[in-house]
């Protein structure tokens, strides 16, 4: 194994010195599993994840990472990161798009067995016809599955949000598994000039007595998920604790509030508050926008920004009060269904003043000018 | 330079569209200033469409993905034109008033009338460099068809110093810190096996670039 020093998050985060690299998204996630303690990963290629994994692989090859291997398929290797984080080890895996469909009964599983896996999904489009290119439908399938969600908008939030997924997961009051997401491609294969903290530091190791559930008898057969069998049965106990039991995993994604908050500084982050027209938005489309703010204001118009960090937990004490007094909310999306504007609208005192779009999907850049136009559209 | 210059590389799978721009956003960034690079194709084959796209700024690049609106096109291979090669059609849309378009190719295309008419009025400048049959004279290689590209480049835009572009060069061939995918590795080990020394396969390329810069030719657009 290669040997480096244990540091505290905080240091890691934010006091260590940094250095500057020309990187692509993937070699950023590279970079974050180098220094974040992970025992064990499990990959399954799937593009643009693939690069990702291939690259935690070297890691593990480099003497990183304790155990390393590619499963039969992205529900086996999503079923395999169980088993690892059950036994109490760091665990860390990536998929997107299709694979993400693939594994889905794993991502509530993890959450109601209270593991805190940290898993990259590099977004891709999931429809027919077939692409392999940038699209965030499966965010909108991952939003009730308990777990918790932060979008990255490039290759330095994926760096920062992977590494601080760990901690922020692992808290006792928290542990659940966290979803970092990406946009394929758009971040995953970017080149792009990021900071990074020295390569010899990495995480304090996982502590596995911080889990808040008893430990589990995983030595003698048959080997189980569940400790309690009464749960199985149709009765009233059940019930009482199946109510009493998804309320807590929900409670646990409330509790990490403060954590995020903390390690991220805030679920969102706002520029030019107070201006009549807001744009809100996560991920790449973030990006975008800041063009188009930019673009608006050398036509006179004033738009501010706001960047959505956490989807899970969704930040809605913060937009409630920060739109109360928008005239206009404006949500572009790289997807057809629009679900970040549905969650946006759910928030909001008065919905109607949520402009649904531009969307694109299927791949598809989102042209600054689709955002300009409807910046315009709202002025008049 | 101009506050922002967006690049547009369209060839085809095999012949270094993403290694080129790999290598031109890596020697910007050394020269001080802002560059993000990304690629598009499709589920990777040789001879397929294959884009990849170069923003060279003085301050921070936010936009992503594809270069919609090109200040200079740079086409790889006249497939990408006579053979509709390409993500774009015509080869030439978006392009920004006043770009230039280089194009591989030993003699000038058949452009249509009507794409003439067009460049025309866009007051577009339009180059042709022979990048492959320099890189097979000058570099003994096609392999190194995208390097002539690159030099072709610097033959018509002033963008980045060749002293970055040797550093960067050095690092993607002999850094050990780049991981190309399979396909690309095996390309990689065939343009390696060429050379005795890693420095030979750099002080080849350069030759080649520096060959090409000064080989690029303009076209007369009559119309």
């Amino acid at each position: 194994m290669i040997d480096q020093k244990i540091v505290d998050p905080q240091h890691l985060f934010f006091e260590a010195d940094r250095e500057k690299r020309f990187i692509t998204g993937s070699e950023a996630v590279k970079e974050a599993i180098k220094r974040a303690n992970v025992d064990m990963a499990i990959s399954y290629p799937i593009t643009p994840q693939s690069e990702s994994m291939h690259l935690v692989g070297d890691l593990f090859a480099e003497g990183y990472l304790k155990e390393y291997f590619r499963g039969e398929n992205e529900f086996a290797v999503m079923s395999e990161v169980t088993g690892a984080a059950m036994a109490g080890v760091r665990v860390f895996t990536a998929t997107g798009g299709p694979g993400t469909l693939r594994a889905f009964e794993m991502f509530p599983t993890w959450v109601g067995a209270r593991l805190p896996i940290v898993c990259a999904f590099l977004t891709r489009g999931v429809n027919s016809p077939l692409t392999i290119q940038p699209d965030t439908i499966e965010m909108a399938f991952m939003l009730d599955t308990g777990m918790l969600m932060l979008h990255a908008e490039d290759a330095q939030d994926l760096y920062d949000m992977l590494l601080k997924a760990f901690i922020i997961a692992e808290q006792t009051d928290v542990h659940i598994p966290i979803g970092v997401y990406a946009d394929g491609f758009f971040v995953t294969h970017t080149r792009e000039t990021i900071e990074v903290a020295p390569e010899d530091d990495k995480l304090p190791g996982y502590n596995p007595y911080s889990s808040p559930v008893p430990v589990m008898d995983m030595v003698n057969a048959p080997v189980r998920q569940m400790r309690d069998p009464f749960v199985m049965k149709s009765n009233f106990i059940s019930y009482a604790t199946h109510a009493s039991w998804q309320q807590e995993v929900l409670a646990a994604g409330e509790r990490a509030r403060k954590h995020i908050d903390y390690y991220l500084n805030g679920l969102l982050e706002v520029e030019n508050e107070k201006a009549d027209i807001l744009i809100m938005t996560s991920g790449t489309a973030v990006s975008q926008s800041r063009e188009a703010i930019a673009l608006a204001r050398e036509e006179g118009i004033n738009v501010g920004l706001v960047k959505l960090k956490s989807i899970r937990p969704f930040p809605t004490e913060e937009i409630k009060a920060l739109t109360e007094n928008t005239k206009a909310i404006i949500v572009p999306e790289f997807n057809r269904v629009g679900w970040l504007a549905r969650e946006i609208k759910s928030v909001v005192k008065d919905s109607d003043k949520v402009m649904g779009g531009p969307r694109v999907f299927g791949g598809m850049t989102m042209p600054v000018e689709l955002i300009l136009d409807e910046i315009r559209r709202c002025v008049s | 330079m101009e506050r922002k210059m967006s690049i547009r590389m369209s060839g085809l799978g095999g012949q270094g569209v993403v290694t080129a721009a790999h290598i031109l956003g890596a020697a910007t960034t050394r020269d001080g200033k802002f560059s993000t690079v990304n690629p598009f194709f499709g589920a990777e084959k040789r001879l397929a469409p294959a884009e990849s796209y170069v923003r060279i700024a003085t301050e921070k690049i936010n936009e992503r993905g594809e270069i919609l609106s090109p200040n200079i096109i740079m086409i790889f291979h006249p497939d990408v034109i006579t053979m509709g090669k390409c993500y774009t059609m015509p080869f030439f849309d978006g392009l920004q008033r006043n770009g230039k378009i280089l194009i591989n190719s030993d003699q000038p295309l058949d452009l249509s009338q009507e794409e003439l008419k067009k460049l025309d009025e866009l007051n577009a400048k339009i180059y042709y460099v022979a990048a492959t049959s320099i890189a097979s004279e000058v570099g003994g290689t096609e392999l190194s068809t995208n390097m002539a590209m690159l030099g072709g480049l610097m033959g018509i835009a002033d963008l980045v110093s060749y002293d970055s572009l040797q550093v960067a060069i050095t690092e993607r061939f002999d850094g050990g810190n780049f991981v190309a995918s399979a396909t690309t590795a095996v390309l990689d080990n065939v343009l390696k096996s060429k050379y005795k020394k890693i420095t030979q396969l750099i002080d080849s390329n350069m030759k080649v670039m520096e060959e090409a810069a000064s080989a690029v030719k303009e076209f007369v657009n009559a119309i």
